[in-house]
This record gives C-alpha cells, structure tokens and sequence, in this order.
C-alpha cells in the first residue's frame, strides 16, 4: 500500500471536524425551525413584497414581488460601486502620480491627503458627511444654480435629465466606432510588424468615435434635449425639485466617502507600481533612442500596469464591499432592501442572508477568477 | 549691467532678476494672506476676474523669474529644485500655497478662536466657531459608553495593568528575553481575558469557556517536553480529555461562583461602549485572528489535498463577503444554529466574526511571505532532518512573518477601522455613541464635533500604528 496512515489520519480528521459543524448547525437549525414554525425555502422570492424603497433604478413599488427587491437593491449597490470606482480611479491615478513628483509641495500634499483620509474609519467618514457635512447644503428654496440648471441642496443634487430619442441607434453607432476601431488597432499592429509602416491610429481612432454618433444625429433620426428640474412648491415652506434626475444625498454621502476614501489606496497602489519599474528600464529605453513620450508609453506603463492592476483590482473589490455600508446611513442598497427590509418582514434569516452573502460572493470570485486568469497571462515567465 | 531680457532670465542679472522675482511672489503671496487672514483685498479696485486672478498671474511671473538654472546662490538653487521646475509645477505651487493660506482663517476659528470650551450647557455654544463642551460633558459615554459611572475605574485599572503588562518586553534583560513570545502569544492573552472577563465584566461570563482555555494552555505547555514521536497523538486527545477532566471532575457546578470577584457588580455587555469596547473589540480579535490566520496559511499550502481545499473555502469565503453581512448573519442567523437552550453573548459573537473576517486576511497575506521564501530555505531544513512543524517554527515562519510585516500591519489597521461596524449588533463603540448622543434632544446640532473628535482619535490610532508598523519592518529587515 502507498498511503500512509499518517498522511490519511489528519485529513480525515479535519474533514470529520468539519462535517461534524456543518452537521450540528443543521441540525439545531432544524429543531429551532420546528420549534418557532418557520419552513425553510426561497419560495417567498415571489410573494408581493409590500413595502416601499426610496430610490431605485428600476421600477417598484410595494405590489411587486421580493425577488423585484433584491434587484433593486442590487442594482443601487451596483450603481454606487461603479461611480465609486470611477472617481477612486481618476483621483487615485492623480494623487499616486503626484506623490511622486518632484515638486516637494505638491507629493506633501498628496501624501498629507493619504495619510488623512486612509487612517480614519470609513463608517465615520460616510457618517461624516451625511450628517454633518451635506446637512450644511442650503434648502431647496435657496439653492443657487450651478451652470444655470444643476443645483446642490440638502434634499439631494438635481440635475437635468438626457431625453433621447431614437437612442438605440446612437448606440448602435457608439458600438459600431468601438468595433471598427479595435479592428484597425488589431491591423495596424499587424502592418506595423510585418512592414514595419505606422498607420495614424490615435487620429483615426478620435475621427471615428466623434463621426459615426454625429452622423447618427444627422441621418438617423437621433435627437437629444433636456429636462429641467423646476421648483415645486409642496406645502407653505417646503419645496424640492422636479423633472430632471435627483440624486439623493445619501448617495451623494456615499460615494463621496467611498471614492476619497478608495482613492488613498489606489494611489498607493499607483505609486508603488511605478516606483516598481526599474531605473535601468528608463535608463535603457532613453540609451536606445525612444523620446520621454515613448519611454512612458512603450517600456514603464506596461511594466507598471503589470504591477498595478492587481491591487487595484482589490481595491475595487474592496470598494464594492464597503458600499455595503450604505446600510448605515439608509441608502437603499442590496444589504439595507433585502437583509435589512425583507428579512424584517418576512423573517427568513438564512434564506435572505445567504442570499445575500451568495451575491456578494459570486461578485467577488468572479473577479477574482478573472484577475488570477490576467494575472497569469501578464506575469513575466521566469526560468 | 547688460542687456536685460525679460523673457529669457538668466545669471548674468542675477540679482535684478531676483529681486524682482521674490518681491512679485512676495506681493502675490501678500496679497492672498491680507484676504484671507484680515478679508481685505488689496486689489478690490479692479474688475473681480482679474482681482481674483491677480495674485497667481503675479506669482508666476515672479516664479518665472527667479528660474534660474545653477545660478550659484544655494537657497534659490534648492527652491527651484524642489517648487519651481517649469511651468506647470510653479503654477501648482502657487495653488498649494494659496490653499494652504486661504484655509488657516477658517479651521483655526472653528477649531480654537470661536470655539467654546468652559460650561457644561448647551447655551455656552453661541459662538460660530466648535462647541468643545459637548465632548466634554458626554466624555465619559464617548470612552466608557453605558458602563457606570462609579464602576468605571474598573476599566482604567485593567488598561493601565495590561498596558504595564504588555511592556514588560521593553524592560526584559537578556535572560528573560527568550521566553517573551511564549509570554505574548500564551500568557499574555490570558491574563488579558481574565481581566476583562473577571474584572471589567465582573461576573462568571461564559465560564465554560475559560475551562476550555484553561485546558488548551495547560496542554500546550505540557506539550512542549512531549517527545515528537508522540506529539501528533498527544495533542489530538490530551486537551479534549483535559477539558472534561476539568469541567466535569474537577470543578462541580456548586463551584462555579469561583469565577466571580467578591464585590464587583456585574455588567452586563450591551452597557460597554466607547473607546474602551473599541480597544476591547480590536485586542482580541487581534490576539485571536492571527493564530487562525496562520492555520489557514499553513493549511493552504499544506501537502495534503483535503485540507488545502478546505483552507482555500474559508478565506476565500471570508474575503468574498462583506463584513456587515457577516455581523448581520451573527446577528440574526447564527444564534438559529445554536442549541436553543445554549446562549452566547453578543459581544463575543461579534468578537468571533470579525476575528474569522479577518483571519482570512491574514492567512492571505501569510501565504504571500511563505511563497516569497526560497525553495531552498525548505530544503535545508529537511536536509537537517526537520519534521514539518519543526521546520515551520524554527525556519520558515520566523523568516516569512518578518517578510510580511507591512501586510499584517494593514491587516491589523483595517481591523481597528472596522470595529464601528459593531453597530450592527446593537453594540455601540465610539461612532455608534457619537450617533447616539447626536440624536439627544438637549444636544441637537453638533454631529460635526463629534465626528472630527472621533476622526482626531482614530487618526491618531491608526497614524501611530503604521508608524510602528514601519519601525518594525526596518528593525527587521534582513539582506538577502
């Protein structure tokens, strides 16, 4: 025989430990549901939920059905993640960029601007500026206009809605520059390394992606104007907008907090990534003749995206987790609907948390899953 | 004196050049501080684009004209080196330091010129400025949250001792030094949790327990002169029959009032709150997730198949969750899977939840040093004749955890700002007071102090942890 005993015995043990937990809580959670005369089952997905949410992408009310709830948390936990990563991302690039510059004001400003923000909780930082921050805005009746038409109050920010008309085909025409231009990338590159020609790709790129939606509104039939928010009186002194889009102040509170707050790691990440690439590369790349602009673009970017992406990845991850805080402040999220609302009603703690956890879980291994696959294609093959 | 081109600065009129530079930027730099420090604008005669542009247009062209390459004078050279490269740069300095001046005026006003400190009503908090009173009248709820006033030195005697405990390590000589990692990863801990269980608590809270703990210890300083042999056998049955001897044996049910301190009323868990439940909340989770977090390491690179993709399960379960979504199943679904007569306190759920949370970070961050070591650090210590648990302490685990000392660092910060989360449970640490004495009726208004109180604290936590965390690092680094 090959096994050994002593190889055998460990696993065995750990696999018994381990059913026997997994046993045991079932088992108690069996007896318990008996006990208290609650069945186990997802069935209630589709029973009328009944209760109202105050903003959501999609419509609801309280005659749709739970299942209708989850989406619409998810999509508000989805909706926060992505505008959290968008300006993490923008202001995390500038702040890591910056502290590496040589002007000594400016990476002690940027690093001044890490160190702050990325030592204090964010729980506090998002209560921060819901409660205290955001209450300062002005009231709807006195708000000043931004650029005419936007305005910030203490009821949310109101800006003008995009009506479309025929917008499948501006769309369709977006999508069509999109393709085209990966395809004369892809042939360009070709060219390039057969006959060693250099094709103008960044101009045909910009002409492309500004002439084919243009076309879309002087051929197809697109047309585009807006909606103003308008005061509305409600009653003698309250007033709030309406027409436009309204983003609530919770909203507002949360991606603020999670952006500048995200934006500290990235920026780290940023930096560490570009500190990364050695000085012999740039020294090299420069000895072989390539202008700084070249040096940048071809021999310390690739290198140091390699070195960045996947933290940053994490951080994004981190950042979809964290909206979970959201809850917090009574921002409408995937936690606060569903874990929140919809387990008070309908009392079924280890469906609704389960499923709630599955979301998050399935969200979070498949980037995973993704970044190890890009990861490895990336990574430097080492002898 | 030569022929002066003003837009080409260079050594030759050095000293024209300087002059009048500095006294351009000087006027700028004037100009902004009369504004912002006395609001008077010196430039308010003219239209307000260009008043408001004036000071930068003038502090360029002074910047611009003291850019002057090895111009021999040390200090501009230094200047121009580290504010002043081109352009760009000499614009971005000048909004830095106009930023800077304009926002002096307002915090230090808010913060110590308007702000109110005497009194302990509302009605000292006229002023504009911050209103430090109400910190200090609900001082004691923000750092000892519910807990009773006149039992409150309990809390500060247990810190003051454990933080003397916990510094023997600076004052060990030589002799002593060796056994300080089993005094910190074994004793330490425990007397900790005898502290806080006994003292703080003040009641025989989860005695149960304490045989369990008091069985795993003894075991595992017995362990020690155990021959190797039979280590493997002796730790799979000694504790489990230690614990029953003890629970069932040795100490009778009559004898469990032995737990408790003479004299100290009990307190129950949900009046803890404050600062104090933050140390509390961060000390053990730290003490607790770190053992755990190396099992899992260790397990997901461990030979055998099983236990590897057990391991791989549990952090990557752990890191795919978000953590209000793990104190929410504490909450609410975790006591579903508990014997209904079997209760446990909220506290320590939650103490149990964010250690296994953060357990998976730190296993995480473990494998990356027990991957960053050379194959051949293995190799020789097999080559030595090391069994596996011998070769993990005595060479790779000392060597990987040095690696990984900024990861466990971030870990161990990412912890501490996670405890407000707690809320979740109905346990309030400092946020979760501040939010409650927000909503007090008499004390209506002042969020913004609580939340900067509680900023400056937790920065102040968190600063000082990373600055250590980076001391540490440098004490340790080795070359390779």
């Amino acid at each position: 025989m090959n096994f050994k005993l002593k190889d055998i015995i460990p696993q065995l043990i750990t696999v018994l430990a381990v059913v026997l937990v997994f046993g045991f809580f079932t088992y108690n959670a069996q007896v318990n549901m008996e006990n208290r005369g609650i069945d186990f089952g997802y069935g209630f997905l589709s029973q009328e939920s009944s209760f109202d949410v105050q903003f959501s992408l999609i419509e609801y009310d309280g005659s749709h059905s739970y299942f209708r709830a989850y989406l619409v948390g998810l999509l508000n936990t989805i909706l926060v993640s992505v505008i959290g990563i968008f300006f993490a991302t923008i202001l995390g690039v500038i702040v890591g960029i910056a502290r590496l510059s040589p002007n000594y004001l400016i990476n002690q400003f940027a690093a001044f601007y890490v160190e702050f923000f990325r030592n204090i909780p964010l729980l506090l930082q998002i209560f921060f500026w819901y409660f205290a921050a955001l209450r300062a805005l002005p009231l709807p009746q006195d708000a000043e206009p931004m650029f005419g038409v936007t305005y910030l109050t203490i009821k949310g920010l109101f800006v003008p809605a995009f009506i479309w008309q025929n917008f499948n085909i501006f769309f369709y025409s977006v999508v069509a520059a999109i393709i085209a231009i990966i395809v004369i990338r892809t042939h360009a590159k070709k060219v390039q390394e057969s006959q060693g020609k250099q094709t103008p790709v960044l101009l045909i790129s910009v002409g492309l992606i500004l002439i084919l939606p243009l076309l879309s509104f002087l051929i197809g039939g697109v047309r585009l104007s807006f909606e103003v928010p308008v005061l509305k009186q409600l009653a003698t002194t309250s007033f709030i907008y309406e027409g436009g889009v309204s983003l609530p102040p919770e909203l507002i509170a949360l991606t603020l907090s999670l952006s500048l707050y995200t934006a500290t790691f990235i920026a780290e990440c940023v930096r560490a990534g570009i500190q990364g690439v050695g000085k012999g590369q740039k020294e090299a790349a420069a000895s072989i003749g390539l202008t700084p602009n070249q040096v940048l673009k071809l021999v310390v970017m690739p290198q140091a995206l390699r070195i960045i992406i996947p933290p940053t990845t994490n951080q994004y991850l981190n950042l979809t987790k964290n909206s979970s805080l959201a809850a917090a402040i009574a921002y409408p999220d995937l936690v606060l609907v569903f874990a929140g609302t919809a387990l008070m009603q309908t009392g079924k703690a280890i469906e609704i948390v389960s499923i709630t956890m599955f979301t998050y879980l399935t969200l979070s291994v498949s980037i995973s899953i993704l970044m190890n696959w890009y990861n490895k294609r990336i990574a430097i093959t080492e002898k | 004196m030569s022929k002066i081109n003003f837009l080409k600065p260079d050594k030759t009129n050095l000293s024209t050049f300087l002059y009048l530079g500095s006294f351009l930027f000087f006027i700028s730099v004037l100009d902004v501080s009369l504004n912002s420090f006395f609001s008077y604008n010196i430039t308010g005669f003219l239209p307000g684009f260009l008043s408001f542009l004036l000071p930068l247009i003038l502090g360029f062209i002074g910047l611009y004209f003291i850019r002057i390459e090895l111009s021999g004078n040390k200090h501009l050279d230094l200047l121009n080196k580290n504010i002043n490269t081109n352009n760009f740069n000499a614009v971005l300095s000048l909004l830095i330091i106009f930023i800077i001046i304009k926002s002096i005026p307002p915090i230090l006003s808010w913060f110590y010129i308007d702000a109110s400190f005497a009194g302990d009503s509302k009605d000292v908090c006229t002023g504009s400025g911050a209103c430090w009173t109400y910190i200090k009248v609900w001082m004691r709820r923000f750092m000892y949250g519910m807990y009773p006033n006149a039992e409150q030195w309990r809390i500060n005697l247990s810190f003051i001792a454990l933080a003397l405990l916990g510094s023997v390590g600076y004052f060990a000589t030589d002799r002593f030094k060796k056994y300080l990692t089993l005094y910190y990863v074994v004793i330490y801990p425990f007397i900790a949790f005898l502290f806080i269980f006994f003292f703080i608590s003040g009641g025989p809270v989860f005695f149960d327990f304490s045989y369990g703990i008091i069985a795993a210890i003894l075991s595992i300083i017995v362990g020690f002169f155990i021959p190797n042999k039979f280590k493997f056998y002796y730790f799979l049955i000694v504790p489990f029959a230690l614990y029953i001897l003890l629970k069932y044996f040795i100490f009778y049910e009559e004898l469990v009032e032995l737990g408790k301190l003479e004299g100290l009323n009990w307190v129950e868990t949900g009046a803890w709150g404050g600062l104090s439940l933050t140390f509390i909340i961060s000390f053990f989770c730290l003490i607790f997730c770190f053992p755990i977090g190396m099992a899992f390491a260790l397990g997901r690179r461990s030979g055998f198949p099983l236990i590897r993709y057990i391991s791989v399960g549990f952090i990557e379960f752990w890191r795919g969750v978000p953590l209000i979504t793990v104190l929410f199943m504490s909450a609410v679904m975790f006591p579903m899977f508990l014997p209904e007569d079997f209760f446990i306190d909220k506290l320590v759920r939650a103490i149990i939840a964010i250690s296994l949370f953060e357990a998976a970070y730190v296993a995480e961050v473990i494998r990356g040093g027990l991957q960053a070591l050379p194959r051949g650090q293995y190799e020789a210590a097999k080559s030595l004749g090391m069994g596996y648990w011998k070769m993990h302490i005595f060479v790779i685990l000392p060597q990987a955890l040095k690696l990984v000392i900024p990861g466990i660092a971030n870990t161990f910060l990412a912890l501490v700002k996670d405890t407000p989360l707690i809320f979740v449970v109905g346990l309030l640490e400092i946020v979760g007071m501040l939010n409650l004495a927000k909503t007090n009726p008499e004390w209506l208004g002042f969020a913004m102090e609580g939340y900067v109180f509680a900023a400056i604290i937790f920065w102040i936590i968190c600063y000082a942890m990373s600055k250590y965390s980076y001391n540490l690092e440098q004490k340790y680094k080795t070359d390779r």
